[in-house]
């Protein structure tokens, strides 16, 4: 590849543009006339001056030192990384669909709120619930949404003292922080030997004080929590709700639903389990559903279907207001609508049946070299444990970083916490069993260098644009932006 | 028949179920309890092969009337801006939109480097040290500024301008319910007879009444709601003098023109950045951005991209900083984003690498070239009256003589998307109607909305 270290702003030159704008064609105003001076701008934001071939070339480079799921084989675990079927980007992008405003009069806007009305019904089907908000920008955000849901419910009902939130130790990250953020103290219990929530631990911590318990299920060991009406039970009789995290959902669509679990309020991620594009980072989208004594506090607006018009309904007094403007992320949320018809319930069952299969394929295939911590048949991922080959100082990032060599994006790493060295490997069903097993191959060969010549493990990756980078400079002496 | 996304042939099942030692796809499932496994199919529409997609998304999409069969003076948060071409060829290179979060870095120097570049974008137009690398919308972005500012000084009270976006301001409510902060919202100037240019801005008055030791921040707008300019220097001051930190909503098209927020004073730049190539999309995705000045940078909420070096010496971009973040810190984190608008926030690095100095000015300079010549033209009507006398910016407030939301009907029959009834979130502005001019609007366009809005008010609003 050939190198062009360059940034953007150092391929400027002065003079040089890469716009194309209509003529001015009405009278122009005397800037300095008719604002106050001390408010124009005295130095022009050092923008680069370059043209529009600059532009796309320093783009479309900048592209292939990425990896996107076109790329290749992207088991990263928790994130749900399946193939984003192309039809759905030319529906986001119609003509008559991407080009509204959302403060248009509704009644010029019935196929979009057809759209999210419908996309309610779908989800909410999908997820055992009465109601879904399509609001939430991302799963953190229907996170936060559920808990300030959980908190208005306990306020509605004069039950202030209720200020904790359970979650397990193996839970995501976004879950303590969501609910940190939404002003709930977090309580952490910890995993039984099988993975799953200790139940007598759970039995400790409930009371009157709790507000919540926030699951994954399966859990982000890929388990499934087989005491689940059980959990439901006990936090329901201590006068809490059930929050469903819905980042694992592809393990279980139209085998088994959050609300029938005993879940209160479930997300779905629009860009894992109804793959929508992760876009580098987002956009996103995280709808919520929830149980019918629920929906009166659900965010404003709600779309109400009246007499064959769809309708905004912003009269809602229990509702907690807004978390986001306007309606969600309306353009994720009309690729998520086109894979649901695509799918339909059966597909979407094979999907999940299918990333299923995969996921215990490969831990049965990679279970002689490689410890698997909780070891039986899993759902849509397993996480193993590099212990063995950190003995011989091959840890869980070398193996990683030998993937890439690979033309592989590695699995997440590193989490659950609960797990040293974890490698969390979830194929997805978008994947064909030759990938799974290129896969496979690959990984079983990694382990035997590992125990024959580790070192030469250490030194990857070779073949990326960059190399190893210095992460403890970058945060010792944050450089966060070009400066001329 | 099968989903042509699942490659797996029945023949590979057969032989990867062996291969597990299970006799069924049933069997996999055997942990979840048998009274929770659904025993009928979903209830969802039968599957549509692409072409019967295509079909029904155009059967819907005929149910709606969008900017392109319209003419487009509504902006409010939202505006109709040119998007040059190349922007969605660059975000459709698979390897940006079908990626992850740049969690490998050696694989993800693309996005990585886009993001170094859109921060430093975004700190250029407003004058700040330093950006992340987006928040979901502008008015998120407003609520995670609060939570900075109280966090960073300990102070449990924001005052914010009512001339902030409603929008801003409900998700800032029901973001701060129970957070301990409490919001006191300050009024707009709205005198008769005033004449030194400060009607709908903010009220400083009330304002310098409200302050106290107590303020963590003021938030306010700039061009506010309204499209009126404030006094950021002003405000800046007052703000220092008991030791608050000032948050600027900005628009970063105004910034092309306008003297930056960092500049005049504010320690806090945050915004919508959509009107950055991202089209409308009924409102979502949208692009908050986040700027603050060097105090505040390690205390920042969301992804950033910092520069370093491999270990060959090259230079290199990882996301940095990250003891502050959900997945390290837990309930400890300074926010809980994980997911934020890195395509977006792609496709706004490319419009300002095509706009440049120059382009971005330009579209500044039409805007306000436009909006004027349309508020001017309007007023010669005599069907519409003035409100505020204050200078704007691509938007601005006029009363028609008949009501917004009866003009806006007749002129969506026009093919004209007209502007935003004000009279909901503003019952002191019963009836005002606010108006948006961007670049994209030609001056036949404009003089033809004018034409209508004349003859619909002469008409009593029917015809």
């Amino acid at each position: 590849m050939m190198r062009d270290e360059k940034l953007i702003f150092e391929k400027s030159v002065e003079g040089r543009i890469g716009y194309s704008l209509p003529e001015n064609d009405v009278p122009k105003v005397d800037l300095e006339a008719f604002y106050p001076v001390e408010m124009l701008r005295k130095t022009a934001p050092e923008l680069p001056e370059v043209s529009e071939v600059d532009v796309i070339r320093h783009y479309t480079n900048l592209s292939k030192r990425n990896y996107g799921v076109d790329s290749g084989f992207y088991p990263l675990g928790s994130c749900t990384m399946k193939y984003n079927p192309k039809i759905n980007e030319d529906i986001a992008s119609m003509e008559g669909l991407a080009q509204m405003h959302p403060f248009q009069d509704p009644q010029s806007a019935q196929g979009n709120l057809e759209i999210l009305h419908n996309m309610d019904k779908y989800l909410s089907e999908i997820l055992g619930m009465e109601r879904v908000t399509l609001q939430p920008a991302a799963g953190a955000h229907g996170e936060m949404t559920g808990l300030m849901i959980i908190k208005a419910y306990h306020m509605h009902r004069n039950d202030s003292k209720r200020v904790k939130i359970i979650v397990p130790d193996s839970s995501h990250g976004t879950n303590p922080a969501s609910a940190a953020l939404a002003g709930f103290e977090v309580v952490h219990i910890p995993s039984d030997e099988r993975g799953c929530v200790d139940i007598n631990a759970l039995e400790n911590i409930l009371d009157d004080t709790v507000a919540g318990l926030m699951l994954t299920n399966p859990n982000t060991l890929g388990l499934f929590e087989e005491d689940i009406l059980k959990i439901s039970e006990m936090v329901h009789g201590c006068g809490g709700l059930l929050y469903y995290d819905g980042a694992n959902m592809n393990a279980i669509m139209g085998i088994a639903r959050p609300g029938d679990m005993g879940f209160d309020i479930a997300h779905v991620n629009l860009h894992k389990t109804f793959s929508t594009p992760h876009g580098g980072g987002g956009p996103g989208s995280g709808p919520i559903g929830v149980v019918k004594e629920l929906v009166p506090f659900l965010p404003v607006p709600v779309i109400e279907k009246v007499n064959d018009s769809f309708v905004l309904d912003y009269d809602r007094p229990l509702s907690i207001g807004k978390v986001k403007s306007f309606y969600g992320n309306f353009g994720v949320i009309l690729r998520a609508y086109s894979y649901i018809r695509t799918m339909g319930a059966q597909r979407l069952k094979e999907a999940s049946q299918t990333a299923v299969l995969n996921a215990n394929y490969i831990r049965k295939k990679l279970e002689d070299f490689y410890e698997i911590p909780y070891n039986r048949i899993c759902m849509h991922e397993f996480v193993l444990s590099a212990q063995k080959q950190a003995q011989n100082g091959v840890t869980a990032l070398d193996i990683a970083k030998n993937l890439l060599d690979a033309g592989i994006h590695p699995p997440t790493i590193y989490f659950p916490l609960i797990v040293h060295e974890a490698m969390m490997i979830e194929p997805t069903e978008t994947e064909s069993p030759e990938t799974l097993d290129n896969f496979i191959g690959i990984m079983q060969g990694l382990a035997v260098k590992a125990q024959d010549d580790p070192e030469s493990l250490k030194n990857a990756p070779k073949t990326t644009y960059v190399s190893r980078l210095d992460e403890v400079k970058a945060a010792r002496t944050p450089v966060l932006r070009w400066k001329k | 028949m099968k989903s042509s996304y699942i490659p797996m042939t029945r023949q590979q099942q057969e032989a990867m179920l062996s291969a597990v030692g299970v006799e069924s796809l049933d069997e996999l499932f055997s942990a979840i309890p048998e009274d929770l496994r659904l025993k009928t199919d979903l209830n969802l529409p039968k599957p549509l092969s692409e072409h019967e997609l295509k079909k029904h998304m155009n059967m819907l999409a005929q149910r709606n009337s969008d900017a392109c069969e319209n003419s487009c003076f509504l902006g409010a948060g939202v505006y109709d801006h040119i998007i040059p071409s190349a922007v969605k060829h660059i975000i459709s290179r698979q390897e940006f939109y079908t990626a992850y979060t740049p969690y490998q870095p050696e694989i993800s120097q693309g996005v990585l480097q886009s993001i170094f570049e859109y921060q430093t974008m975004i700190s250029e137009l407003t004058g700040m040290d330093a950006a992340n690398a987006s928040l979901y919308d502008g008015a998120t972005a407003l609520y995670e500024a609060v939570l900075l500012a109280s966090r960073f000084n300990g102070r449990k009270e924001v005052l914010v301008a009512r001339s902030v976006n409603p929008e801003y301001r409900k998700v800032l409510h029901s973001g701060l319910k129970y957070s301990g902060i409490t919001i006191k919202e300050v009024d707009f100037i709205r005198e008769e007879n005033n004449s030194d240019g400060k009607n709908g801005t903010i009220d400083l008055e009330q304002l310098q009444g409200e302050l106290s030791k107590d303020t963590a921040a003021i938030a306010i707008q700039s061009p506010n709601f309204f499209g009126i300019l404030e006094d950021i220097k002003a405000l800046s001051q007052k703000v220092k003098e008991v030791g608050a930190l000032l948050i600027a909503v900005c628009d970063p098209i105004s910034l092309g023109v306008f003297e930056s927020p960092g500049e005049l004073g504010a320690d806090i730049a945050v915004g919508e950045a959509q009107p950055l190539g991202n089209p409308m999309n009924f409102g979502g995705p949208l692009l908050g951005y986040f700027a603050v000045k060097s105090p505040l940078l390690r205390r920042m909420p969301g992804r950033i991209a910092g520069e370093t070096t491999d270990s060959q010496g090259r230079r290199g971009f990882v996301l940095t900083l990250q003891a502050r973040e959900q997945h390290i810190r837990r309930e400890k984190a300074t926010s809980n984003i994980c997911t934020n608008q890195a395509l977006c926030a792609l496709a706004a690095v490319s419009y300002l690498s095509l706009m440049g100095k120059e382009g971005l000015k330009e579209v500044a300079t039409q805007c306000i070239n436009k909006s004027v010549y349309t508020y001017r033209s309007l007023l010669e009507t005599g069907k519409v009256s003035q409100v505020f006398n204050a200078p704007f910016f691509r938007e601005f407030v006029v009363k028609p003589k008949i009501k917004p939301n009866v003009l806006n009907k007749a002129l969506l029959a026009e093919k004209i998307i007209g502007g935003y009834d004000l009279t909901v979130e503003y019952p002191e502005l019963e009836g005002c109607w606010l108006v948006a001019v961007t670049e994209k609007r030609s001056v036949d366009e404009i003089d033809d909305f004018v034409d209508k809005v004349n003859s619909i008010c002469q008409g009593g609003g029917y015809k």
